[in-house]
């Protein structure tokens, strides 16, 4: 099995992440939207940083803009001080899609990044393994995708990005699809991995109890144009399970970032309807 | 559940296939028989059943099937080398799909088997007239589906090849080939069709070659039985073809 010291890229394990007055405007046939206004943050190497804020917020264009996916904004993005001008070797993407190869089996699907690096087939597929071991998918190697349940698959997805190795993990909204409980699990999963490869991650989400059961910190954001509105730290105790989420102060947090989101999802909801009334009457 | 029983539910598709086939055949046999179809028009099916031994050895079946099926096998590797080819130009350079594409959509209904005489100026008598113009009708299906293949690949599929920092080479190879090539073989097994149809034909209408020059020979001698047999071994060509592509499908894209 290797370490994560022996796997790891020398010049990309200090990373940090840093978004500096962040603005993305989108040309649609009703106008110019401002997606993001302002939006700075920063992430301390190792901190889990979780991203809330009602639909239309802009938090996936602030997944995309980080993971260099989309271009033209004004601001900038950078890790260690270097500049983010595009897909960065540093971060590594979970899609809110399903998005395992559906042609690949599970140890090919992740092991794809190390294909693509050029690394022997013997040692991609041990490399691949040891993912797949780390997100508790051992057994299910050489099946495909199909055979697979939606949790089982973006399980693959989460290794095959950590197959990568990226110093930064960009999360947008990975459990969306899945039930409750498997959500929970798979939030746990998750942690377990942040605490043995103590990655930075940025996870997006809709979704309070995910958001407080994961983070160090919680960015709230409003609705469009996406500002962060107010920034929460999570004291609860490291290392988390899902049991964290029947004690008291992880009802407190809930609750109190509800308070704060109830407003901008309010907000979002009457615009949405104002625009729909609009429409039909045109 | 026992490796018996899923060997035989395996192969309840193939019985059914079959068994529709068998209960087509004597409701044929039994309309034929009660005179509601004439015989001179349809033969009973329990005579085209010995005209496959009489045709395979009287006529040299083997020959005009290989010949046929060599000519449907040329076409077909000329369908996906061009075919295939012209689809990705098309799909990558947009100005050439939005100039062509309605184009080769309205191409794909011509008769192109009425521009045989064309052909035989161009090609002479001879089996390269009948694979080009099996070629030549089949392209379009090829071409279209090509496009669509690789139009549908999944955006989040290109976006993990882009955050992987893929070039556009490995994007292409690794990602939205794999992902079109059902919907590709889709219209190669289209393709495939047509151009046997025209093979079929066009060796009929000039009399030369393989099972269409058959079918001419026996149907001239108003062997019925036997006309129906030949048209038998067609089909058998089409399966053969089918299933190739099927398992060169499975072998390219397992998984699926």
């Amino acid at each position: 099995m290797l370490s994560r010291t022996e796997i790891a890229k020398p010049q990309v394990t200090k990373a940090f992440l840093s978004v500096e007055r962040l603005t993305k405007r989108f040309t649609t046939p009703e106008g110019v939207v401002t997606a993001l206004e302002d939006v700075s943050l920063e992430i301390p190497q190792g901190e889990f940083l979780a991203v809330i804020g009602p639909s239309g917020c802009g938090k996936s264009t602030l997944f995309n803009v980080i993971g260099g996916l989309v271009d033209g904004y004004d601001g900038k993005v950078t890790v260690t001080g270097d500049v983010v001008r595009g897909p960065h070797p540093a971060i590594g993407m979970v899609f809110q899609e399903e998005s395992t190869f559906p042609w690949r089996t599970v140890v090919d699907n992740v092991a794809f990044p190390l294909e693509i690096a050029g690394i022997a087939k013997r040692e991609r597929i041990e490399r691949a393994r040891h993912f797949i071991a780390l997100v508790g998918l051992s057994g299910f190697e050489r099946r495909y995708p199909a055979e697979l349940s939606g949790g089982m698959r973006q399980r693959v997805a989460i290794a095959r990005t950590l197959a990568f190795e990226p110093s930064i993990l960009l999360m947008d909204e990975p459990f969306a699809s899945l039930d409750e409980q498997t959500r929970l699990l798979l939030g746990e999963k998750v942690l377990q991995i942040q605490e043995q490869l103590r990655q930075t991650t940025l996870l997006i989400t809709h979704n309070i109890t995910e958001a407080v059961q994961l983070a160090d910190r919680i960015l709230v954001m409003t609705y469009r144009p996406g500002r962060v509105k107010r920034v929460v730290d999570i004291a609860l105790p490291r290392p988390r399970t899902s049991d964290v989420v029947t004690s008291e102060a992880f009802g407190r947090y809930v609750a109190e970032i509800w308070n704060d989101l109830r407003e901008e999802a309010t907000r979002g909801m009457q615009e949405d309807e104002a625009r729909a009334r609009g429409g039909q009457g045109t | 559940m026992t490796m018996r029983a899923r060997k035989a539910r395996d192969l309840r598709p193939a019985a059914l296939g079959l068994g529709a086939l068998a209960c087509a055949l004597a409701a044929q046999e039994i309309v034929i028989r009660l005179g509601l179809v004439n015989r001179f028009i349809v033969p009973l099916p329990s005579e085209i059943g010995p005209a496959f031994v009489r045709i395979i050895v009287e006529e040299d079946v083997l020959g005009r099937f290989l010949m046929t099926a060599g000519e449907a096998l040329a076409a077909g590797l000329l369908l996906a080398l061009v075919g295939i080819t012209s689809g990705i130009v098309l799909y990558r350079v947009n100005l050439l799909r939005r100039a062509y594409e309605t184009w080769i959509a309205a191409f794909a209904s011509a008769p192109i088997v009425l521009m045989y005489p064309l052909f035989l100026v161009i090609f002479g008598r001879n089996a390269m007239t009948i694979v080009m113009m099996g070629f030549a009708a089949a392209l379009p299906p090829v071409i279209l589906k090509t496009i669509e293949g690789l139009s549908a690949t999944r955006r989040v599929h290109v976006n993990v090849g882009r955050a992987f920092k893929l070039t556009q080479r490995q994007l292409f190879t690794k990602i939205l080939l794999p992902s079109a090539l059902p919907t590709i073989f889709v219209g190669l097994r289209l393709g495939l069709i047509f151009a046997l149809i025209n093979i079929v034909g066009v060796e009929f209408l000039i009399n030369f070659g393989g099972l269409g020059q058959l079918i001419n020979d026996l149907a001239e001698r108003y062997d019925l039985p036997g006309t129906y047999a030949a048209i038998g071994f067609v089909v058998l060509v089409s399966i053969v073809f089918f299933d190739v592509t099927e398992r060169i499908e499975r072998w390219l894209r397992p998984g699926s």
